[in-house]
């Protein structure tokens, strides 16, 4: 149950393009064609199931304070954490490196419409997103890492994807010369991010949660910090905290 | 025929300056126009898109006018008590004081969606120097539908600006846009102003100044009252005739089931989406269903209200039926190829119903997953366009070989 729910919020309430804007760049530079989106998707999600893993790996047993302690009981106090983001890169660059050379040898024609933007995954924000993400939120195991790093990858698969088959198909439309190419790509990800707005705030008000959003206004505006980035709670505690104000 | 030989005369006056196309639209909204082209073999066809979208206008016409009884109806109502088992055609529901009430406050929403959107759409024509298009006929029809009744009118004009612009316009306009503009408006509402869009106050005619006086009585909607756990005051005959609070055009079930299959006897829409979208209603209900059934959800728990809903009273509780009727048939917006609708409409009834059972944070997901599938709906195009030309590839491969 917990894989599932992680599997599915990962990929739709908590989108790395649409909920956090996170690997823009490619998204929207290799969004022209529906194939070419397809590899670039398919490596990311590549990507961020072998790093999310390592890092957490990584994570767990250097990075994190007291993390050293399995080495001998004198190295309990040392904390690692400000390495955690070189660290993490140094991980996603070698992986990357290895994609790289794995597509040019079974997919030469992939590798050359991906051009540049194969070798830029190593500084695409949605890996390194993944990987922090991943940190922050305390992923409790490694296969709930793993799980998390694939379903992500998937939530912005399926985002490249999708914008690339409405730009195939905005390509004859008669669009504002100013507007032309990454102006109206903009407008379309803003407007797909509302239709992924639908996900918002599932999940995020279990049954768990239902106390603390129902009894006092307080609640309802600390749950609200608590999610920044997760816009949706937004009209569910308006509508509770104006219900409360009229009680 | 002495205004149309005015409008003629000044559209021969301004013929190639940058008014014409507003004079031009609003001859040919009026009248057959006088032009005709000489020589040469025409395709003639009777459904051209003017035809297509008066077609979807009377279709919405009984709802609107059912909207209108039910906004005085429902203020009544909540003041007075709900009369019991009421027929269709009882007189405590079509009787004066309920459509001269209704006329003053559902005309204006319809007055400001049309006024502020065709004034864009004029606008746009004049600066592009292309005819006026009739794609906002519809959707400025469907916009009042599903407000609720007492959204105030500026609120209205900024979101119909919003959803012009944004979501046709810049597209390039009529039959480019992605999304359906009337639920990107509506959706630019229930995003920017959600108190004036969700809870138990907004569906009934000044029910927020009656908050807290001693004879206030909840106009909560139906799934308002099955989110909470609380019981549900109408009968399923209400439910089905209309007479619950809602949005202006969406409560009788009746009149939509008449809509539709006027839509799908002249062809206007798809009956593939609308059949898709309430089978995909009906499975995750009965999923639903199965999963109280099973005993898995305990009657504490906030979902179970919803869960428990016989999988078919989906259909006539919230807006499902109009979504599926009026929105995701949308031609611009929805999948083009016949298998593709069948996909998309099926996933729009499946993801309605999770949103509207599953997600706290929406009392109702309808528009929010037609939306969701609008965004998804040329992906799903292509794979069924790629996915035939696989096929007849290996054919021909079969057939050489």
């Amino acid at each position: 149950m917990e894989h599932l729910e992680l599997f599915f919020k990962s990929i739709f309430v908590d989108n790395m393009v649409f909920a956090y804007f996170l690997g823009m760049c490619s998204y929207l530079a290799v969004s022209k064609k529906v194939s070419t989106a397809v590899g670039l998707g398919a490596a990311v999600i590549f990507v961020l199931t072998v790093t999310v893993p390592l890092n957490w790996l990584l994570d767990q047993y250097i990075l994190q304070e007291g993390a050293l302690t399995w080495l001998g009981p004198e190295y309990a106090d040392y904390d690692l954490s400000f390495l955690s983001f070189i660290l993490f890169i140094a991980t996603i660059a070698t992986m990357v490196q290895l994609v790289e050379i794995i597509v040019e040898k079974f997919s030469p024609s992939l590798y050359n419409s991906l051009g540049i933007f194969l070798p830029l995954i190593a500084v695409n924000c949605a890996i390194l997103g993944g990987s922090l993400f991943m940190q922050s939120r305390d992923i409790a195991s490694i296969d709930l890492a793993l799980n998390y790093g694939f379903s992500s990858g998937i939530g912005w698969f399926l985002a490249i994807v999708a914008i690339a088959a409405i730009r195939e198909k905005i390509r004859y439309s008669n669009v504002p010369a100013p507007l032309r190419g990454l102006g109206i790509t903009f407008i379309i990800t803003g407007l797909m991010a509302i239709g992924f707005m639908s996900f918002g705030g599932m999940l995020t008000g279990g049954d768990e949660e239902t106390t603390s959003l129902e009894p006092s206004q307080e609640n309802s505006v600390g749950m609200l910090e608590e999610e920044k980035g997760n816009t949706n709670p937004t009209a569910e505690t308006l509508v509770v905290s104006d219900l409360n104000n009229q009680e | 025929m002495g205004l149309k030989e005015n409008l003629h005369k000044l559209k021969m006056k301004y013929e190639g300056k940058k008014m014409a196309p507003a004079f031009n639209a609003l001859h040919t909204f009026l009248y057959l126009p006088n032009m005709i082209t000489k020589g040469g073999t025409h395709i003639k066809a009777a459904d051209d898109l003017k035809r297509t979208m008066n077609t979807v206008i009377l279709a919405l016409v009984p709802c609107l006018i059912f909207g209108m009884f039910n906004a005085g109806f429902q203020h009544y109502a909540a003041i007075n008590g709900m009369p019991e088992d009421m027929s269709f055609f009882s007189t405590a529901f079509w009787n004066m004081d309920n459509f001269l009430l209704g006329l003053v406050t559902v005309l204006p929403l319809v007055i400001v969606s049309y006024g502020v959107g065709l004034a864009i759409e004029f606008l746009f024509a004049v600066i592009k120097g292309h005819e006026v298009e009739e794609g906002y006929l519809v959707t400025g029809m469907l916009v009042p539908l599903i407000v609720p009744i007492d959204i105030p009118l500026w609120m209205l004009a900024v979101a119909v600006a919003f959803g012009v612009v944004i979501g046709k316009e810049v597209f390039g306009g009529t039959g480019m846009n992605i999304l359906n503009p009337a639920l990107t408006i509506r959706a630019f509402l229930f995003f920017a102003y959600p108190t004036w869009m969700s809870g138990d106050k907004v569906w009934v005619h000044e029910a927020v100044e009656r908050a807290g006086t001693p004879d206030a009585i909840s106009g909560e909607t139906i799934l308002g009252s099955y989110a909470q756990n609380s019981d549900v005051m109408y009968s399923l005959q209400d439910m089905f005739f209309g007479f619950i609070p809602g949005s202006v055009g969406e409560t009788s079930k009746l009149l939509i089931v008449i809509g539709a299959l006027f839509l799908i006897f002249t062809k206007v829409g798809s009956w593939r989406i609308i059949l898709s979208t309430l089978i995909g209603a009906l499975v995750m209900g009965l999923i639903f269903n199965g999963v109280v059934d099973a005993g898995w959800i305990q009657e504490g728990s906030k979902f179970y209200g919803l869960m428990s809903v016989p999988f078919w009273q989906h259909l006539i509780i919230g807006s499902i039926l109009f979504g599926a009727v009026y929105m995701a048939t949308d031609p611009v917006s929805a999948a083009q190829t016949n298998k593709g609708k069948w996909i998309y409409g099926f996933l729009i009834g499946f993801i309605s119903i999770l949103i509207r059972v599953f997600n706290p944070a929406y009392p109702e997901g309808v528009f929010l997953a037609i939306l969701l599938m609008n965004v998804f709906a040329p992906t799903i195009d292509h794979y069924v366009i790629q996915g035939n030309i696989n096929k007849r590839k290996k054919r021909l491969k079969v057939k050489t070989a």
